[in-house]
């Protein structure tokens, strides 16, 4: 009787820390999903890959629960002798149908989600981005901090990428100059590039858009609170495609409007000393 | 493979061929072009899997160790044109050579001198896109894909691929042709196409589908050449052309490939499971009308592939809605491979494991296949690992595990020997643990944020690729075991009965000897 009910405390033990190290593992989050998202179009992938999961979960259960039942039960090693049947119209139609349905219920949610992403209507503020090999160059068009323009280059030393010296916690994901952006405001971001394909993709804001040289394509983010959101150019573009790294700096707006105004007269600075000559 | 030659008696004139290395030159005889075929495809597996093993040392750790980073773009690049062209697609075109015939009672293939010809070019592009590294400028490092304007920079080691393709979608062509014809034209008498066996109907599927899209790669290919050397501007926007266009067209390709080397796995799944349950394939129209529905709908889904390269709305809704359809006739085999299995009297030879080991991985890619479907998930997921983790658990533990089986499933019939079960159990459940140990964590990479095609990554994603590449060291060494087991079975196996699986079913079988004789079925056999 007591040891029957240690074995059944150790049981509940087991499984409670076991659903803890799970939801631990989870929360760690980053390391095995994808990014803590920072915009509502990223919120809306991330939740969709939670949901897609479960969906995908259960229909695995499901499948393969049938699948082992048969390969531990239905073994000629167990005497078990074989059935004959070979087909079943009616089974092969519900099982055709459900699936359907259970894509339907997938497409909705995301088919808004598209329809969302594609909207780059009315931004509060455009910035162009270029591709080039091997870093990226900004240029703000239209909205606070016009006429702001620089490049961005991976500002990882060399001698970190040849193990000469120890890597930083940054390592390959540090540039020289962010992209600075004001928290909740909607940017659209303009694309190209100068002589090959890239592609600008920043996980935590859900945004990534391939940079195609002669052509101009768009896509748009609002950054939900201040913070510096990592990515890296996502389509091969040569010899340094790795080292190409994005990182976009979300600023509060009284902050923003600070670094606008000491980038414009950095380069009304730059500027007249040109004319002086 | 000896052991089928020395058997060929009483057949003749036509067994007064050449010996030595001109039997395997002139030879038009389809087991030996298929046995040509599989040692060919073995060899480039290899090579192949000696540049992924460069891939995965580099990428054992962050920094850059071995591999500067245009050489690891080449190995990138080469492991994928190899393993596609020179590994998966050679080994089932040998494994229809070999089968295709016995299976439908006919005495060897269609055109069986173009069937030495379209076997011959293989070593020529192979030599061509093994030989690119040692030229100037080295291999192409454009990735399998060679997207332009990338490819268009590139030396003369992309011009030694673009000629490679060329040949090898010549060497395709001839193939499909060879295997349309056979099947439809020489099939025995009483075998209507609704009696052939799965096998034979999913090759005859891949072959239309291979004749329709290895016409619009030679263009592509082509096309590409005359950018990069006789002043056109197809891909070049400077001369008016779009970089994009040249996605279009190789996915117009590339996706309806990806089922050309799943087909016929799809094929041999369903001659294995049924033999090892000991009962009849559960949905046999069934399983042929999905077949021929994933094939048609493979030609409407290209451009999930360019999500991210900028589309109309309704473009990105329309390819992600096509390509969640594909998930039903799927789901529909998988679902079959399971009622066949229930209630059946199996057995678990190395075959029936590979054969269970496919449809439990595959599956796992199709989940993952349908989630990279959905257009906003598939913004995060593009060009990171989570795809090479999808592709590889389709390609690697589908189409290569289905070749495994196949392998060990026939091996017996061609060379009259059995293969060693110990050790045939000991390589699935080796590959099984490394393969997962490899690709499974890729997954998680992808989501975190690690893109494709990098020599050097941040340091979160350390840990992950470490274990990934001592996965992928112990799968790469895994499959030296399989050459083992090959060779000591052709050399030394135990004598093999007619029938060594005794649920097997179709004519190569149940009318032919062990090892089948050099010639076979010169009268055909009546089906019933």
């Amino acid at each position: 009787m007591w040891g029957e009910n240690m074995r059944s405390k150790s049981v509940v033990t087991l499984a409670g820390v076991s659903a803890l190290a799970l939801y631990s593992s989870m929360a760690v989050g980053s390391k095995y999903n994808l990014p803590e998202p920072q915009s509502i179009i990223a919120k809306d992938i991330y939740d969709q890959h939670i949901w897609l999961m479960w969906i995908c979960l259960v229909i695995f259960i499901g499948v393969f629960g049938v699948m082992f039942y048969s390969v531990l039960k239905h073994r000629k090693s167990l005497g078990y002798k074989a059935a004959n049947f070979h087909h079943s119209t009616s089974v092969e139609i519900i099982w055709t149908v459900i699936p359907c349905l259970i894509l339907i219920v997938m497409a909705w949610p995301a088919t808004k989600t598209v329809i969302a992403m594609k909207d780059t209507s009315s931004p509060d503020m455009t910035i162009k981005a270029t591709g080039y090999q091997w870093m990226w160059g900004y240029e703000y068009l239209q909205g606070e901090g016009e006429g702001i323009s620089f490049y961005s280059k991976l500002s990882t030393p060399r001698a970190q990428i040849e193990n000469k010296a120890p890597k930083g916690e940054n390592y390959l994901l540090e540039v020289d100059n962010r992209v600075v952006v004001p928290v909740g405001k909607k940017v659209r971001v303009i694309l190209t590039a100068n002589d090959v394909l890239h592609a600008w993709w920043v996980p935590a804001l859900g945004i990534k858009q391939d940079a195609i040289p002669g052509f101009i394509r768009d896509t748009w983010f609002q950054a939900d609170a201040p913070g510096i959101y990592r990515g890296q150019c996502a389509e091969l573009c040569g010899k340094d495609h790795g080292f190409m790294p994005i990182v976009v700096e979300v600023m509060a707006a009284d902050d923003y409007a600070k670094w606008v105004a000491a980038q414009l007269s950095a380069s009304a600075v730059k500027t007249s000393m040109h004319t002086d000559k | 493979m000896a052991a089928v030659h020395g058997d060929a008696h009483g057949h003749g004139h036509d067994d007064h061929h050449p010996s030595g290395i001109m039997r395997w030159v002139t030879t038009t005889n389809h087991k030996d072009i298929g046995t040509m075929y599989l040692w060919f495809s073995f060899a480039m597996f290899l090579v192949g899997g000696t540049l992924a093993m460069g891939i995965r040392a580099e990428l054992y750790q962050p920094g850059i160790q071995i591999l500067e980073p245009e050489l690891f773009n080449q190995f990138t690049t080469l492991h994928g044109l190899i393993m596609v062209f020179g590994a998966i697609m050679p080994a089932f075109v040998g494994f229809a050579n070999w089968q295709v015939p016995m299976m439908i009672g006919a005495p060897d293939m269609a055109f069986a001198r173009m069937n030495n010809w379209s076997f011959w070019l293989l070593p020529v592009a192979a030599t061509l896109l093994v030989g690119s590294f040692f030229v100037p400028g080295g291999a192409a490092a454009g990735g399998w894909t060679f997207y332009p304007p990338l490819s268009t920079q590139g030396g003369l080691g992309v011009d030694l691929m673009i000629f490679a393709v060329h040949i090898l979608g010549a060497s395709s062509i001839m193939g499909s042709i060879n295997i349309i014809t056979t099947i439809l034209n020489m099939r025995a008498p009483g075998m209507t196409l609704m009696k052939m066996p799965m096998f034979v109907w999913t090759w005859l599927i891949t072959a239309y589908l291979l004749v329709l899209v290895m016409p619009v790669l030679a263009g592509t290919v082509t096309m590409l050449l005359t950018d990069r050397h006789f002043g056109t501007s197809f891909f070049n926007a400077a001369g008016g052309g779009d970089p994009v266009m040249f996605q279009h067209i190789f996915w117009f390709f590339g996706h309806p490939e990806v089922y050309i080397m799943i087909l016929p796995s799809f094929g041999i799944v369903s001659e294995v499971i049924p033999t090892f349950s000991r009962k009849p394939l559960f949905g046999y129209s069934s399983m042929v009308y999905a077949t021929a529905s994933i094939a048609i709908l493979s030609c409407f889904v290209w451009a999930h592939h360019m999500f991210t390269a900028g589309m109309p709305t309704v473009g990105q809704l329309f390819f992600m809605y096509a390509t969640m359809l594909i998930a039903v006739p799927t789901g529909v085999k998988v679902f079959n491979w399971t009622a066949t299995m229930w209630r059946g009297s199996m057995t678990f030879e190395t075959p029936m494991l590979f054969s269970i080991g496919f449809i439990f991985l595959f599956v796992i890619g199709g989940f993952s296949g349908v989630i990279c479907a959905i257009v906003p998930i598939d913004i995060q997921v593009q060009d990171t690992y989570y795809v090479i983790a999808h592709f590889h658990y389709v390609l690697v533990s589908g189409s290569l595990f289905a070749l495994f089986a196949g392998a060990y499933y026939w091996i017996p019939k061609w060379t009259g020997r059995m293969y060693n079960e110990t050790l045939g159990k000991w390589h699935f459940w080796l590959s099984m643990f490394f393969f997962n140990l490899t690709f499974f964590v890729q997954h998680f990479l992808g989501l975190a944020g690690m893109p494709r095609r990098i020599p050097d990554y941040a340091l979160q994603f350390a840990d992950f690729n470490m274990i990934s590449s001592i996965g992928a060291f112990g799968f790469g060494t895994t499959q030296l075991l399989f050459l083992y087991i090959m060779i000591s079975c052709i050399r030394s196996g135990e004598k093999a009965p007619q029938k060594p699986w005794d649920g097997a079913t179709t004519l190569e079988w149940t009318h032919l000897p062990t090892p089948a004789p050099y010639h076979s079925f010169e009268k055909p056999p009546i089906v019933n």
